[in-house]
């Protein structure tokens, strides 16, 4: 073993939902103090080095900036170095690599990367998708009436055209995902639905009706990390990090080579892949992953650009039942974005923490198949940013 | 917004959203047209030639119908939003117009337009700009 790894000792999700009773503060504040709990070893807060916060927009949600030092304070964690990051809905798996990067580089020993959206304080369905639709270029898409949806609609239509993915392709993916979560007792969906349901849903940006899109969530996430020289201070299991790839395109989805995939989730992986293999001595082998589907042509795409299916396989391959959480590749055992809620900034850190549990066998009646290896992707807006983590026992 | 009444928010942008004015890239060997404009080629880092005239004319790449609307658009819902490609070679995302939005088809010819986008507020700016309607507009009934 290298010595230089890097390790998750710990970590805590409030569950995904409707909180009308917490605010910014009382959900990051949740995530941080639990998760510090769950350090098997137990720690000291002193001992606690620096924090990393991803959110997308307080400002535009609450109202409230400068997020970093309001998460320290809510916490009980000042005078901690504290460091907001944002890249839209990818902002929780910036947290992490953030995070991940300073302890790598030997600055700290023990950090915690967190992430929190409050998103429900905005009422009405139209402002939320305007402050979503930021994402996206402000002046040269938004502004023109193209929202968040629009554009994984533009993508899907792509999608259908170039390969013949049909809508029942696309709502296999919200079928199995709210079967998940129904398993999964943080998901802000606990319940089945039926391929019906979905297929006759009122359209949201056609060809996507409401339940191919992901929900407004509120909920806050933390991991702590530790490098491998300190970790075993904390717990005798961790899970490690052993690749981080991150990587960005064009802000708008007209100016990309390809609308039917995420260019920037490829690299992302490419780089990840390529550091596990340096750890590992041999290509990581893949077992399960929690993906991107902030509508569900989102995780068609996903599991195409990771290469678990080849170009247009990824739709027939779900229907087919191949990503369920018995298949060949478990995918969104959580129940994903679409069951589990989508706090957009808070998402890249639960999807962590799902694959933490699974690889610790810690996940309860949505346990996949024994695994060693786990993989995460989390995208901020169309695919302009996108992060993608590999993790072993 | 706090951004409804800034006017040289959309004044900066009058060419580009009136006439579909882009930049060109000066390097002779590049030549590259951008739409959006942009300042500076990505490719070279060279400074841009200002008022490259585009073509008005294009192809739908992909669209879809927008059902949840932006704050501001909910009174043109269910309308269509389109990727098009232009002749020149540049794709663009623009509003399709003057046809129902259940007759848009993929590979559909279309023509630049310039159209009222809508303003923020009773009191806020007006902006206009392009749209596309389709190729044979005005139809024969």
């Amino acid at each position: 073993m290298t010595g230089d790894r890097v390790g998750i000792i710990g970590g805590y999700m409030t569950a995904f939902g409707e909180h009308w009773e917490l605010g910014i503060r009382e959900l990051a504040a949740e995530a941080i103090i639990k998760s510090i709990r769950t350090i098997p070893k137990g720690i000291d807060k002193k001992e606690i080095e620096a924090l990393w916060v991803g959110n997308m927009s307080a400002g535009r949600f609450v109202g409230q900036e400068h997020v970093a030092a309001v998460v320290a304070d809510a916490a009980g964690l000042t005078p901690i170095p504290a460091t907001r990051v944002e890249c839209a809905c990818a902002s929780g798996g910036l947290s992490l690599r953030s995070a991940y990067l300073a302890v790598k580089s030997r600055m700290f020993d023990v950090v915690i990367a967190s992430s929190v959206e409050k998103m429900t304080d905005q009422t009405n369905a139209g402002d939320v998708t305007t402050t979503l639709a930021t994402a996206a270029d402000q002046e040269w898409e938004q502004q023109l009436g193209i929202t968040f949806p629009g554009l994984y609609a533009l993508m899907a239509r792509a999608h259908f055209q170039k390969y013949g993915t049909t809508k029942e392709h696309l709502a296999a993916a919200a079928v199995k995902n709210h079967k998940n979560a129904s398993k999964n007792p943080k998901a802000h969906f606990r319940r089945e639905i039926t391929m019906e349901q979905v297929l006759n849903a009122r359209m949201v940006a056609d060809p996507l009706g409401l339940f191919d899109c992901s929900p407004v969530s509120d909920g806050a996430a933390a991991v702590i990390l530790a490098h491998e020289s300190a970790i075993h201070k904390y717990t005798d299991a961790p899970v490690w990090i052993i690749g981080s790839g991150q990587a960005s395109d064009t802000i708008a989805l007209h100016s990309r080579r390809s609308f039917t995939h995420v260019h920037a989730a490829r690299e992302a992986k490419k780089q990840a892949f390529k550091q596990a293999q340096h750890i590992l001595g041999h290509s990581p082998q893949v077992q399960l992953a929690e993906v991107h589907d902030c509508f569900t042509i989102a995780e068609i795409m996903a599991i195409e650009d990771l290469g678990f299916f080849p170009e247009g396989e990824g739709g027939p391959a779900t229907l087919e039942g191949r990503t369920a959480i018995d298949g060949e590749i478990p995918i969104n055992p959580s129940g994903g974005l679409k069951g589990k809620g989508h706090p957009v900034g808070a998402t890249g850190i639960a999807q962590a923490l799902e694959i933490t549990y699974q690889l610790l066998c810690d996940a309860g009646e949505r346990q996949c198949a024994d695994t060693e290896v786990g993989l995460s992707h989390n995208v901020g807006g169309s695919g302009a940013t996108a992060l993608v983590h590999l993790f072993s026992r | 917004m706090s951004f409804e009444t800034s006017v040289p928010l959309f004044w900066r942008r009058l060419a580009s959203h009136y006439r579909l004015s882009a930049t060109r890239c000066t390097n002779a060997k590049c030549n590259q047209i951008f739409f959006p404009p942009r300042r500076f080629c990505p490719k070279c880092g060279l400074e841009t030639e200002e008022n490259v005239s585009l073509s008005a004319r294009g192809q739908v790449v992909t669209y879809t119908i927008i059902y949840t609307a932006p704050t501001g658009k909910e009174l043109q819902a269910p309308y269509c939003m389109a990727i098009i490609e232009l002749e020149d070679g540049i794709s663009i995302t623009a509003q399709i117009t003057g046809i129902d939005p259940s007759e848009v088809f993929v590979g559909m010819q279309v023509k630049v337009a310039f159209r009222k986008h809508g303003s923020f507020s009773k009191m806020g700016i007006i902006h206009y700009g392009f749209k596309f309607i389709p190729a044979d507009y005005p139809r024969k009934i």
